[in-house]
């Protein structure tokens, strides 16, 4: 609720110092570094041209697009089953589930990173235990390249795409589940034509903070991939630490910053994203 | 909608226990076909559950439950084919009325031209054709009510169950919406049954009301017998207000006895075929407020009481009078206010009188 008048001056007031703090360290630096991308090497849009000229940028962004769709659904999909769950689970399991579901977000990425190294590399615990069954005679290429970069970033996204659904689904009435089945709906039919509508704001929600986070992903595909299969992230950082073309870098991180911006338009239109994101309403 | 046979329940000694709690105690009740029955109880008494085991959603830990002679015990809800109206109505939100109404034949897999004309017919029967497009939130709850009617009635139930169907209604509509539910009964001729703690309710709807305490039937019949005759102390409080005068049985006969109470004497008339309770006995009374009239000068009555006005309250239709009497401490006595110019002031001496047929002996509650 805003506020009106001389009130709504003085609260505009309280927030005062705090926006200020936050445009003269935060929105003019990184103002100042994406300005970067129009100034170097010479003034002008050259940098942006590349997106349509060099296959080597186009190739980083559809990457970078298809991993994070793959990982978005495969997200979802884990994440919807675990918020099902715990939806239906009793208080006291759901306590349980919730904490596992919390429990990899305090653990470094870095640390989970590598522990899929050690799990998925050539003589790493799955390649082993395949082999030593002898269901496979070479070890699988599961590490250093798209999948394990895929398997990593599910990981860690898993429990974001958990949490917004499970609060859309925590909101269903369970009432209107007994109802659609007093009214002869079988529970496959109550899951499609109740559940799955009403869960679908939680469900956009997920989708939208999932893939967001994972346009921006760094440590785990620079981790997972290897070097090889290189994201928008660890692109930029190549452009910028290794090769020193800023203004190139910069220019990635300006469609980066574009790219969110434009997900969060188009699914603000579609849904309310203030009550997704927590802000009552 | 048009098939107006209405089918029989019955259950049979059914209980429900969690753990050691006894929700539901050997319930047995037989419902009739095209009846309207009222499982009528204070909040706990099991009558929530007995409705939610006849509508498959409570599974009974002994007993079964049998329409028209089959047994149903073993059927999950979506195989009943019951009617339901929830409390809150249930009714889903991201539908609109018509997709609401339509959902058990969506689910019946009938055929879009069929649903279409059974869903309207459901619609007119509750009177909400011009409301078909919109959503249950811009709906008033009164609306929202027969919205959730429709949906329960449309698929042609065996049974229609309601939960405290009017219990989120304001007072008035609530009356207003009794008076339709019950036309609504006749209209269809289909069995219901109806769970609510609220006694107007219970009374102004139903062909017969089974009254439930602790899980336990009490009592059960038509709504005028139960509250002329009610058979226990809480049957004769939880329906209607009423006076609980105690004392030894004297004077025993076929067709009466009188109540001796310290130095009163109260005389009990009996209807024809009950047996009076034995001589020496203890016995107690129910004997209802507006049963009681104050007595002009010079009148008599079966029994007469002397005392005085202790508080009154007018409540338009008449007077609530508590009296303090010297021989049965306090009693409640209502007074229609029109008929006399009677006005009432605390201290007042008044005699109070009723007839013998008035009072009813009832049983002590089973603790």
């Amino acid at each position: 609720m805003t506020g009106t008048g001389r009130a709504g001056v003085g609260w505009w007031l309280l927030i005062l110092p705090a926006f200020a703090l936050l445009l003269a360290f935060y929105i003019a630096p990184i103002v100042q570094v994406l300005a970067i991308s129009v100034t170097d090497p010479e003034p002008g849009l050259g940098n942006y041209e590349r997106i349509f000229t060099s296959g080597a940028v186009q190739r980083v962004i559809l990457t970078t697009l298809r991993i994070c769709a793959i990982t978005t659904v495969l997200a979802l999909l884990l994440g919807y089953a675990i918020a099902y769950a715990i939806t239906l689970a009793s208080p006291r399991a759901r306590g349980w589930w919730v904490l596992a579901v919390l429990v990899p977000l305090w653990i470094s990425v870095l640390v989970r990173a590598f522990a899929w190294v050690t799990l998925l590399r050539r003589q790493g615990l799955v390649n082993n235990t395949l082999m030593n069954a002898g269901m496979i005679s070479e070890p699988l290429p599961l590490v250093w390249n798209e999948f394990g970069i895929i398997v990593g970033m599910v990981h860690y996204m898993v429990p974001f795409a958990v949490l917004p659904m499970l609060a859309s689904m925590r909101e269903i009435d369970p009432r209107l589940l007994a109802a659609a089945r007093g009214l002869g709906a079988t529970r496959f039919e109550v899951f499609r034509r109740v559940f799955l509508p009403l869960s679908m704001p939680g469900i956009i929600a997920a989708g939208v903070l999932v893939f967001i986070f994972s346009l921006g992903f760094y440590i785990t595909p620079a981790i997972l991939g290897g070097g090889k299969t290189l994201m928008v992230a660890e692109w930029i950082s190549l452009q910028i630490l290794d090769l020193i073309r800023w203004g190139l870098g910069t220019m990635m991180a300006t469609m980066l910053v574009v790219a969110i911006l434009v997900t969060l338009a188009v699914f603000s239109r579609v849904v309310d994203l203030r009550r997704i994101f927590g802000a009552g309403g | 909608m048009s098939d107006a046979r209405g089918h029989a329940l019955s259950l049979r000694e059914v209980s429900k226990h969690y753990g050691s709690f006894a929700a539901v105690e050997r319930v047995s009740l037989e419902v009739g076909q095209g009846e309207f029955l009222t499982l009528l109880g204070p909040s706990g008494s099991g009558k929530t559950t007995i409705l939610m085991a006849v509508a498959g959603f409570v599974t009974p830990t002994a007993g079964s439950i049998l329409l028209d002679g089959a047994d149903i015990t073993p059927l999950p809800p979506e195989k009943r084919n019951f009617g339901m109206v929830f409390q809150g109505y249930a009714l889903f939100p991201h539908m609109t009325v018509v997709e609401n109404v339509a959902f058990p034949l969506r689910v019946r897999g009938l055929s879009r031209a069929d649903r279409d004309a059974k869903v309207r017919a459901a619609l007119d029967l509750v009177q909400l054709g011009q409301f078909a497009d919109r959503l249950p939130k811009q709906l008033s709850g009164g609306q929202q009510q027969r919205v959730a009617l429709a949906r329960a009635l449309v698929f042609d139930p065996n049974l229609l169950l309601l939960d405290e169907p009017l219990s989120a209604l304001d007072k008035k509509l609530r009356a207003e919406l009794q008076e339709e539910l019950k036309a609504l009964h006749r209209r269809v001729g289909r069995t219901f049954i109806n769970v609510t703690h609220d006694q107007e309710e219970a009374l102004s709807m139903s062909d017969r009301i089974a009254i439930l305490n602790h899980g336990k039937l009490i009592q059960h019949g038509a709504p005028g017998a139960l509250y002329e005759r009610p058979r226990t102390r809480f049957v004769a409080d939880f329906l209607g207000k009423s006076n609980f005068l105690d004392g030894t049985v004297r004077d025993s006969r076929p067709g009466g006895f009188a109540l001796e109470n310290g130095a009163s004497r109260l005389a009990v008339a009996l209807p024809d075929g009950e047996a009076p309770p034995a001589d020496g006995t203890r016995s107690l009374l129910s004997l209802r407020p507006e049963k009681i009239d104050l007595l002009p000068e010079g009148q008599s009555a079966d029994n007469v009481l002397e005392g005085r006005v202790v508080s009154w309250a007018y409540l338009g239709t008449g007077f609530s009078l508590r009296i303090a009497t010297e021989a049965l401490g306090e009693i409640r006595a209502n007074l229609p206010a029109w008929r006399s110019a009677f006005a009432p002031t605390e201290g007042l001496p008044v005699r109070l009188g009723w007839d013998a047929r008035a009072a009813v002996p009832v049983a002590e509650d089973a603790p």
